[in-house]
C-alpha cells in the first residue's frame, strides 16, 4: 500500500526523523486558514499517488494565506497523470542550501534491506544511478543483524558528507529510517530530496512510503490511511467484494483461479488476438457467492463484451463454480456471451450442471486456447 | 528417487486441527505420505483420525520421528511455526499459508541461509512426487509419475500445465510451487540444483511469472550448471506496471521484473520459452521424443 506524502512524513515524526510543519488541507478555505496557523511564506503541494507533481504544477509557492488559498484553489481537482488531487499539504517553506537523496528498499534479489544514499539529491535516482554511479552509496543491512552505527557512517563518509554537524544528524536519521522501516513492515522508504538548510539543519522535504500489504493485519492504524479516491471506482468496488481485480483496456472479460492460471489467461487471450478487459481471479475457493461477487465486478466495466471464465479445479471444485455462473446469470440477468473452460475437480460435473441449463449466451470449450479464442470472437 | 517428498518422508502437519490443515493432511495422507503428527498447541493428546496430536514440534519429532513440516496456521503465526519447526530439527518446511509479511520472510531467510534447512513457501501449494507422497494441496489426480520435474511460483498454473504433460503421455518426478510472495524460503535456482543431482528428473520445466529476478538468476545457474534440458514459461506478458497481479510478488517495478525481459534473458542462454501452456507442453514432448 503505497502512503501520499503527509502520511508519510506522520510516521517519519513518529519515528523521529524532522520534516517541516505542515498541515493538510481539502479546500481552499482550509489551506487558507492552515497558511495562517503556520505563517510566513507556505509551499501548497498536491497529494496524489504518482510521480512527477512538480513537472505538472502541483507544487507552487504562497507567500500569503490569501495566496494559498489562490494556489489551493488551482491544485485542487487538478488532473496530474490520471489522478484527481483532491488534498494538498500546506507546509511552511524551507531555504535550502543542499539537496541530498536517502532511501531503504526491499531488495528482492538480494533478499536484504538496501540503503541507498548520494549528495546529489532533488532529481530522479535512476538519473544519479546511470549518470554517476560512483555517487550513489549502496549499503545492505543483514535483518537478523539490524542497522548500527557503522552502516550510518558507510553512508556519510562513502557518499563524502565532510559537515561533522550534517554527519550527526544524517546518522541518527538513517537509524531512525530503519526503525521506520522495520516497525511499519515498509517495502520502500524513500526521502527526496533530504535537505540541509542555511543553518546547517537536515530534514525531510518529501516522503515515499510504501507498506507491506500482507503486514497492514498488524498495523491498523496504517491500514487505515488508505485513500482509494485515486484508484479506478471498479477496483475499489473489487476491494470491497473481496475480488481480486486489476482493470485492462479491452472487451474481453476474464476469469481465472490462481493468480497464475489468470495471467497466463490474459496473455493466452491476447496471444489469439483479442484485448482483455482485466485481470479477475477467483481465488482458492471460488464458491458460488465468489463466481457472483466476480461477474458483478467485471460486467461493472461498459467496455466488456464477452467474458471468458478459466476454471482449473484443485481446491476449486468446478461444480460449485457452473452453479455460480448459474446463479449469477439469473441473478443478474447478464447478456454477454461466456465462455467456460471447465478442468480438474468436478469437471464432469461443472460441465453436467451447464449443458442441462442450455442458457444461450453460455459456451463451453474443452481447452484454455479454443476458450481464449471463442471469447475473442465474441467479443469482435 | 525425486526431491522434496519421497517414501521417507515422515510428516507433522502444523495446523492439522484446523478445518484446511486436516482436510489436506488427510488429502496427503491418502495419496500415500506417511503423515506421522500434528501440532495445535493446547490441543496435545489428541488425535485426528489416528494421527496423533502433539503441543509441540519438539514431541512430534521425539515421539513420532517427523522429519519434514508443513505449515497450516494462520499468517500471524506462519512465521513462529516456522521457526519452531526447524529449532525441533526439522530440516524440509513447507509452509502453504498465504498473507505472510515479507519482513517475516527476510528473517526467515536469512536465519535459514547456510543451515541446511529447506523452507518452501509461503503462499505455495506445496511439493508432490506422485506415487511415492505429497506434501500440500495440489490435487494428485492430475498428476501421473514420470522423469519431468516442474517447478513454479503458482498453483493452479501448475496444474494447468502438469495436465497438459499428462495429455500428451508424460509423467512427473516431483512438481514443486516455490509461492508467490516476494521474498520465498527456496528460490527457482534451489529446486534447479536439486533436479539436476535427483537421477529419476530427466528434463524440468520451469514456470515463472512477472516480478523479481529470479528467473533470470535461474537462466544463467541452467547455462553454467545444468546438464539437464530446461523449457520454460512465464506468466504476465500483458501485465501493467505497478500492479499486483494477484500473488504480492507478481509485479513489475518500473522496467523491472517483466515477462519479456525474462523470457529474452532465459532464450539468450539458450533456453526454450513456450508461448502458452500447451506450447511448452509440446516442447517438453518433443525434447522427451514422444
Amino acid at each position: 500500500m503505497d502512503l501520499h506524502e503527509y502520511q508519510g512524513k506522520e510516521l517519519f515524526r513518529r519515528f523521529g526523523i524532522p520534516v517541516s510543519e505542515g498541515l493538510l488541507a481539502t479546500s481552499p478555505a482550509e489551506a487558507c486558514a492552515a497558511a495562517e496557523r503556520i505563517g510566513g511564506t507556505v509551499v501548497v503541494k498536491a497529494q496524489v499517488l504518482i510521480g512527477g507533481r512538480g513537472k505538472a504544477g502541483g507544487i507552487r509557492l504562497a507567500e500569503s494565506p490569501d495566496e494559498a488559498e489562490a494556489r489551493a484553489g488551482e491544485i485542487l481537482g487538478m488532473d496530474i497523470r490520471g489522478h484527481t488531487v483532491g488534498k494538498v499539504w500546506i507546509e511552511r517553506a524551507s531555504d535550502i542550501a543542499r539537496e541530498y537523496y536517502l532511501s531503504l528498499t526491499f531488495d528482492r534479489s538480494a533478499k536484504k534491506p538496501l540503503f541507498m544514499f548520494t549528495t546529489q539529491g532533488g532529481i530522479d535516482i535512476e538519473e544519479v544511478a546511470e549518470k554517476s554511479p560512483e555517487a550513489l552509496v549502496k549499503l545492505h543491512v543483514d535483518p537478523l543483524e539490524g542497522c548500527h552505527p557503522w552502516h550510518a557512517r558507510r553512508l556519510v563518509y562513502g557518499a563524502g558528507v565532510g559537515d561533522p554537524g550534517e554527519q550527526k544528524q544524517i546518522a541518527a536519521i538513517v537509524q531512525k529510517l530503519y526503525e521506520a522501516f522495520v516497525g511499519t513492515d515498509a517495502m520502500l522508504c524513500e526521502i527526496n530530496p533530504l535537505i540541509v538548510t542555511p543553518d546547517g539543519e537536515v530534514r525531510a522535504l518529501d516522503s515515499k512510503f510504501t507498506v507491506d500489504d500482507n503486514a497492514l493485519y498488524r498495523h491498523p492504524d496504517i491500514a487505515e490511511l488508505r485513500d482509494v479516491a485515486g484508484t479506478d471506482p471498479l477496483e475499489v468496488l473489487a476491494r470491497e467484494k473481496g475480488v481480486t481485480y486489476v482493470k485492462l483496456d479491452g472487451e474481453v472479460g476474464v476469469l481465472g483461479n490462481g493468480a497464475g492460471l489468470t495471467m497466463s489467461t490474459v496473455d493466452v487471450v491476447t496471444f489469439v488476438g483479442g484485448r482483455p478487459a482485466n485481470f479477475c481471479d477467483l481465488g482458492g475457493g471460488g464458491d458460488a457467492q465468489g463466481v457472483v461477487d466476480a461477474l458483478e465486478v467485471i460486467t461493472s466495466d461498459t467496455q466488456v463484451r464477452s467474458i471468458f471464465f478459466n476454471i482449473f479445479g484443485g481446491i476449486t471444485r468446478c461444480d460449485e463454480v457452473a452453479r455460480g455462473i448459474l446463479r449469477a446469470v439469473g441473478q443478474m440477468g447478464l447478456e454477454q456471451p461466456i465462455v467456460v473452460r471447465l478442468d480438474g475437480t468436478n469437471a464432469e460435473e461443472g460441465r453436467r450442471i451447464l449443458g442441462e441449463a442450455a442458457l444461450p449466451n453460455l459456451h463451453a470449450e474443452a481447452t484454455m486456447l479454443d476458450g481464449a479464442r471463442r471469447a475473442v470472437e465474441l467479443a469482435a | 528417487m525425486a526431491i522434496l517428498v519421497d517414501r521417507d518422508t515422515r510428516l507433522v502437519v502444523q495446523g492439522l486441527t484446523g478445518s484446511e490443515g486436516r482436510f489436506h493432511g488427510l488429502r496427503n495422507r491418502s495419496h500415500g505420505t506417511d503423515v506421522v503428527a500434528g501440532v495445535t498447541p493446547g490441543k496435545g493428546g489428541q488425535d485426528v483420525e489416528g494421527i496423533p496430536v502433539y503441543d509441540t514440534v519438539a514431541e512430534a519429532v521425539g515421539h513420532a520421528g517427523a522429519n519434514a513440516a508443513m505449515v497450516f496456521v494462520p499468517a500471524p503465526f506462519a512465521a513462529d511455526a516456522m521457526y519452531e519447526s526447524i529449532a525441533a530439527g526439522i530440516d524440509t518446511v513447507i509452509c502453504i499459508t498465504e498473507g505472510v509479511p515479507a519482513h517475516e520472510m527476510l528473517r526467515i531467510h536469512a536465519f535459514v541461509e547456510g543451515a541446511g534447512v529447506r523452507v518452501i513457501g509461503p503462499n505455495c501449494p506445496g511439493a508432490l512426487s506422485p506415487g511415492k507422497a505429497n506434501v500440500g494441496i495440489i490435487p494428485a489426480e492430475i498428476f501421473r509419475e514420470g522423469s519431468v520435474g516442474l517447478v513454479s511460483r503458482s498453483g493452479t498454473l501448475t496444474y494447468q500445465i502438469g495436465h497438459e504433460l499428462t495429455q500428451l503421455g508424460l509423467g512427473n518426478s516431483t512438481i514443486v510451487g516455490i509461492g508467490g510472495d516476494p521474498i520465498v524460503g527456496s528460490s527457482f535456482l534451489d529446486m534447479l540444483a536439486l533436479f539436476e543431482a535427483d537421477p529419476q528428473t530427466e528434463q524440468v520445466v520451469m514456470v515463472g511469472e512477472i516480478g523479481g529476478d529470479e528467473e533470470e538468476k535461474a537462466a544463467a545457474f541452467i547455462e553454467a550448471e545444468m546438464t539437464k534440458p530446461v523449457v520454460a514459461y512465464i506468466a504476465g506478458f500483458t501485465a501493467p506496471p505497478g500492479k499486483t497481479m494477484g500473488h504480492a510478488g507478481a509485479i513489475i517495478s518500473g522496467s523491472a521484473g517483466t515477462a519479456q525481459a525474462k523470457k529474452d534473458a532465459l532464450e539468450a542462454r539458450g533456453i526454450r520459452v513456450g508461448t502458452t501452456p500447451t506450447e511448452t507442453a509440446q516442447i517438453v514432448a518433443e525434447i522427451a521424443g514422444v
